[in-house]
């Protein structure tokens, strides 16, 4: 007998795919709302551009309410993933292939093409999509929208829809729907509105999204950033500082009480959007064992490369001489590596068991650093580092990982690859939080004892491609440091197995072969076995 | 040369036991089923049809593990046991040789000899085969416009959610007068007989099937209930009265074999070499307060782990510990710790505590003398399987139970608690009695 079968195995369409009438109305609803922003692109120009934008946004969040109000309020609460492998936009089907396609077509123009969007040159007037924008960017801020307006003003719309989808389709779930809350707030508050305002308070300030944060925000640290930071007295030095605590201060603490989803599944932009508009897709990543080992080589890779960018940008800036500014290039350089190794030794001394086989590749990583880092001390000119231009460097950064990877790619391919390729693959900051959430977080999943069935819904519904089911039906706790903490595998699991805590440090991570509920010699047998 | 396990039956115990074997030996393994090459989990059969998964999704382990652990997987059927010269035979033809045999060969749907039980469109839900024969029988509410439901446990309730998720009507009869009450307590099992309504499935209780009329082209059409003669059109019937051991294959074997394969407390049949586990064995003697053949997942895979140490030289009785399960009823999850019986026995006592939205509830069961607390049934709230299993160990006081059951909550963050609620409903009562 065949093992492999279509993803129906019925000729005919299971009806669990229908869709209501009320469904259908609300998705037109929705589509004249984008049918107002595809017109706008292809430069029909709108004559009261303000009322247009109005009306679409108002249809579009109108559609994708009145459409999960019909999915959701009028049956019981529970988990609604009937049928999410036989609809065609939620399994790779011809409709989410079109998808991926258009939204990734979308991001190329968004990053590379701007004027397609209708961006203005250099003193004239905004056309096409983006001038649509204008009266929404000027009632903000009083300039013009630029593509990266329309996009936030977007992306923005996205969360909070989307996000009144979640929050109904887990209308059961507290947990859900609070960290659902408090991502649209995040997004609109600091994301959208908060730099708006700031701009209107002061022009001279950088962008900033105060809850993005390096190596998220890979720029922040650039000269111009810095320097617009530091001309901008108290203020922009305030902005500086909280920019650095927040790394070195707010996020380990956070991580250590609560573990990474703290950031990642109830703060962050990304999070947020794979959280809400890529909830649909979820089931998507890869749960193999290949795709874990790519994803621990890549992350890492991205990592390395943002740690010793940031630097390289940083040193650039600096000058060699003590008379200019005291933290000159080898000062930096000195401190940095010093700062790297305390932190590796640190990690070695205390936490060597967990750590285990990785041990070798945190070692490798370290010297790796440690080697470029001197390397570009070694090599470097006043202009040139790794023979190249600083600025060279961070658009390269810029270009593949924060423009490709994390947008192109990590949301353009939602509908391919899962909703949080980007997360799990690409992102440093993810990185980051997540070697501390292994090594220095309270926080687990835990499993109940010997109920679980091995069902596999846990895995099927992790958008971080971790296999729960492989530690849950061996009783172990799930500790691993891509966790988001979304909390989807506890919320679908059938039998109640899956917990997520915040709890000592103590029999976190427990590892016995032999189940709760087993014969008593048995577990003592083993345990003993696994104690030597 | 290293001696060869052969296990019949690719389920859960068979592959526990395949598993632990490896891990603890380098022998000769060989796992056999005709059912599907790989391993997969039974238990998500629902949600395959469901569309939550697919097949795939249902395998705990990738293909390419067994040949990295060197277990050899065979896709026959044994039709022949040979344990003179220790061969067993394939409906093939073929035939291999074994020094230790594992039966693990699992259940088979219960069909009480019913007039028509074996038109097309009749099926059990256990095998994989009989979800495939669901998806051609009943792939949309088009070409089935009614299905009914045979026996009301476990696997029948399962069957009405996952037509339920294809809109399809369903009749679902069951032969006690309330939903699973012979396990259940009648609070308990009222509840969910109303849960059971809510979501439209005609629920038809003390009844039970008579025959199943066919079609000209002898395909079910109809079935006719026993008590009333009403005759209830219908495109599939769902046969879902309990399950029994698989194992007609052995008949003709010098294995003992009753209602299933007989082991004593070693899991060894009356031949030598020859071991049951899983579904398919049977206790010569219940043990505790189980019943001798035990249908559950766990108990498989504890069957599995514990044949793996005496297969290794450690011979070692299967001694489960206390007693848990659990089960999901459309929305209502449901989990057991100890004993708690339909009626309390003999110098029991339940205190039962239900919540409003009548979605919840707890049974408690104790001993009314010495007041030890003897077991919990909960529904839609997790419990912790840990604290019961030590508190059930420690022989505690339903006072202390009562008291500490915030230690036992397992529910999501940011959830209600109803701790507070149950013990003031417990006071109450102690007040009343
Ligand atoms: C729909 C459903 C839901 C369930 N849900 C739960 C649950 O929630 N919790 C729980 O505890 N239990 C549940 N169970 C019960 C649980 O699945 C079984 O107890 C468990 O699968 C038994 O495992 P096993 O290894 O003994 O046998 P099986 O899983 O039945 O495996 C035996 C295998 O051997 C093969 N085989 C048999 N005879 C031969 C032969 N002669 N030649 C070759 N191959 C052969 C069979 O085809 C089968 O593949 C459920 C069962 C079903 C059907
Ligand atoms: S393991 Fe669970 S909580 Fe963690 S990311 Fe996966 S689904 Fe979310
Ligand atoms: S943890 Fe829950 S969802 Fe995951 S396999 Fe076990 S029973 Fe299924």
């Amino acid at each position: 007998m065949k093992n492999k079968i279509n993803h129906s195995m019925s000729l005919a369409k299971p009806d669990a795919i229908g869709v209501s009438n009320k469904q259908k109305i609300a998705l037109s609803i929705g589509i004249i709302g984008l049918f107002i922003l595809i017109l706008a692109l292809f430069n029909v120009n709108f004559p009261n551009k303000g009322v247009f934008l109005a009306l679409s946004i108002t249809l579009i969040s109108m559609g994708i309410v009145v459409y999960s109000r019909e999915a959701y309020l009028t049956k019981p609460e529970g988990i609604k993933n009937d049928g999410v492998w036989f609809k065609s936009i939620s399994s790779r089907g011809v409709w989410g292939w079109l998808l991926g396609i258009i939204l990734t077509v979308f991001y190329i123009v968004l990053y590379f093409f701007p004027a397609y969007l209708g961006l203005a040159d250099n003193g004239s007037d905004n056309t096409g999509l983006i001038g649509l924008f204008d009266p929404l960017s000027k009632l903000l801020s009083g300039k013009p929208a630029s593509q990266w307006f329309v996009y936030g003003t977007l992306y923005t719309l996205a969360i909070l829809a989307f996000g009144y989808k979640f929050i109904l389709k887990y209308k059961h779930n507290r947990y859900q729907q609070i960290r659902t809350v408090s991502v649209m707030f995040f997004q609109l508050g600091f994301a959208f509105l908060i730099p708006e305002f700031m701009y209107v308070l002061n022009s001279d300030l950088p962008y900033y999204d105060l809850k993005s944060i390096w190596p998220l925000n890979y720029y922040i640290f650039d000269e111009w950033s810095v320097k617009k930071f530091l001309s901008n007295g108290n203020i922009g030095l305030g902005f500086l500082l909280f920019g650095i605590i927040s790394i070195f201060v707010i996020t380990p603490i956070l991580t250590y009480k609560y573990g990474k989803r703290w950031y990642c599944s109830w703060v962050c932009g990304c999070g947020g959007l794979a959280e809400t508009a890529g909830d649909a897709f979820r089931q998507l990543s890869s749960k193999k064992m290949v795709a874990w080992k790519i994803e621990r080589w890549l992350i890492h890779l991205i990592l390395i490369f943002s740690v010793v960018m940031t630097t390289a940008m940083v040193y650039t800036y600096l000058g060699n001489s003590k008379n200019d500014f005291w933290l000159t290039r080898s000062l930096f350089i000195t401190l940095f590596i010093g700062f790297l190794t305390f932190l590796f030794a640190g990690i070695l001394f205390f936490k060597k068991n967990e750590l285990g086989n990785d041990t070798k590749y945190g070692a490798i990583s370290f010297f790796v650093i440690i080697m470029l880092l001197v390397f570009m001390h070694l090599t470097a000119t006043t202009e040139h580092v790794f023979y190249i231009k600083g600025s060279s460097l961070r658009s390269v950064y810029g270009i593949y990982i924060g423009s490709i990877f994390s947008g192109v790619i990590g949301t353009g391919f939602y509908p391919i690859l899962g909703n949080r390729f980007w997360c799990r693959f690409g992102c440093p900051m993810a990185a980051i939080l997540g070697l501390q959430q292994r090594l220095f977080s309270k926080f687990r999943i835990t499993t109940n004892g010997g109920q679980c069935i091995s069902c596999g819904n846990c895995s099927n519904s992790c958008e971080m491609g971790i296999d729960v089911r492989h530690y849950a039906q061996k009783g172990e706790n799930i500790v691993r440091s891509s966790c988001v903490g979304c909390g989807i595998c506890a919320a679908v699991c059938p039998r109640g197995v899956l917990k997520l805590e915040n709890s000592s440090m103590k029999g976190r991570i427990n590892s016995n072969e032999i189940l709760l509920g087993n014969s008593v010699d048995l577990m003592n047998l083993v345990n003993q076995n696994s104690n030597k | 040369m290293e001696e060869h396990i052969v296990i019949i039956g690719n389920g859960i115990s068979g592959v526990t036991a395949a598993r632990h074997i490896r891990k603890r030996s380098n022998k000769k393994i060989t796992i056999i089923s005709s059912e599907t090459p790989y391993f997969f989990s039974r238990t998500a059969l629902m949600y395959v049809y469901m569309g939550h998964m697919k097949f795939e999704h249902t395998q705990p382990y990738e293909n390419w593990f067994w040949k990295k652990n060197r277990i050899e997987l065979k896709n026959e059927y044994v039709n022949q046991v040979d344990v003179k010269t220790k061969t067993v035979f394939f409906a093939s033809g073929n035939s291999l040789q074994y020094d230790k045999l594992i039966l693990a060969t699992g259940s088979k749907p219960n069909k009480f000899g019913w007039p028509g039980e074996d038109l097309k469109g009749v099926m059990g839900m256990y095998h994989k085969q009989d979800l495939e024969s669901l998806e051609k029988y009943a792939p949309n509410n088009n070409l089935c416009k009614r299905a009914v439901i045979v026996g009301g446990g476990l696997i029948g309730i399962e069957l009405a959610e996952m037509l339920h998720s294809r809109h399809i009507p369903v009749t679902f009869l069951v032969r006690e007068n309330s939903f699973w009450n012979n396990v259940l307590p009648s609070g308990e099992s009222d509840m969910l007989n109303k849960h059971i309504k809510n979501h439209d499935i005609d629920l038809r209780l003390g009844v039970n099937l008579k025959e199943i009329k066919a079609d000209k082209n002898g395909k079910a059409r109809a079935v006719i209930i026993e008590e009333t003669n009403e005759e209830i059109p219908c495109d599939i019937v769902g046969l879902t009265a309990g399950v029994s051991p698989n194992i007609n294959f052995l008949k003709h074997s010098e294995i003992e074999i009753a209602k299933g394969v007989k082991v004593n407390r070693f899991l060894e049949t009356n031949i030598q070499d020859v071991y049951a586990i899983g579904d398919c064995a049977q206790q010569h003697e219940a043990i505790d307060q189980r019943r001798p053949i035990e249908s559950v997942w766990y108990t498989g895979r504890m069957m599995g782990e514990t044949v793996a140490q005496t297969i290794c030289g450690n011979r070692l009785e299967y001694k489960p510990g206390n007693w848990f399960n659990s089960a999901k009823f459309f929305n209502i999850e449901y989990q057991t710790y100890g004993w708690v019986f339909a009626k309390p026995r003999e110098g029991e006592a339940h205190f039962h505590w239900k919540h409003d939205d009548d979605t919840k509830c707890i049974t408690i069961c104790y001993d009314k003398n010495t007041k030890t607390f003897l077991g919990i049934n909960t529904f839609g709230i997790r419990m912790r399987h840990d604290v019961f299993d030590r508190w059930l160990t420690e022989k505690r006081q339903i006072d202390f139970v009562i008291k500490n059951l915030s230690k036992a909550n397992f529910e999501p963050e940011f959830y209600n608690h109803f701790e507070t609620k149950i013990q003031l409903a417990f006071n109450r009562q102690l007040q009343i009695v």
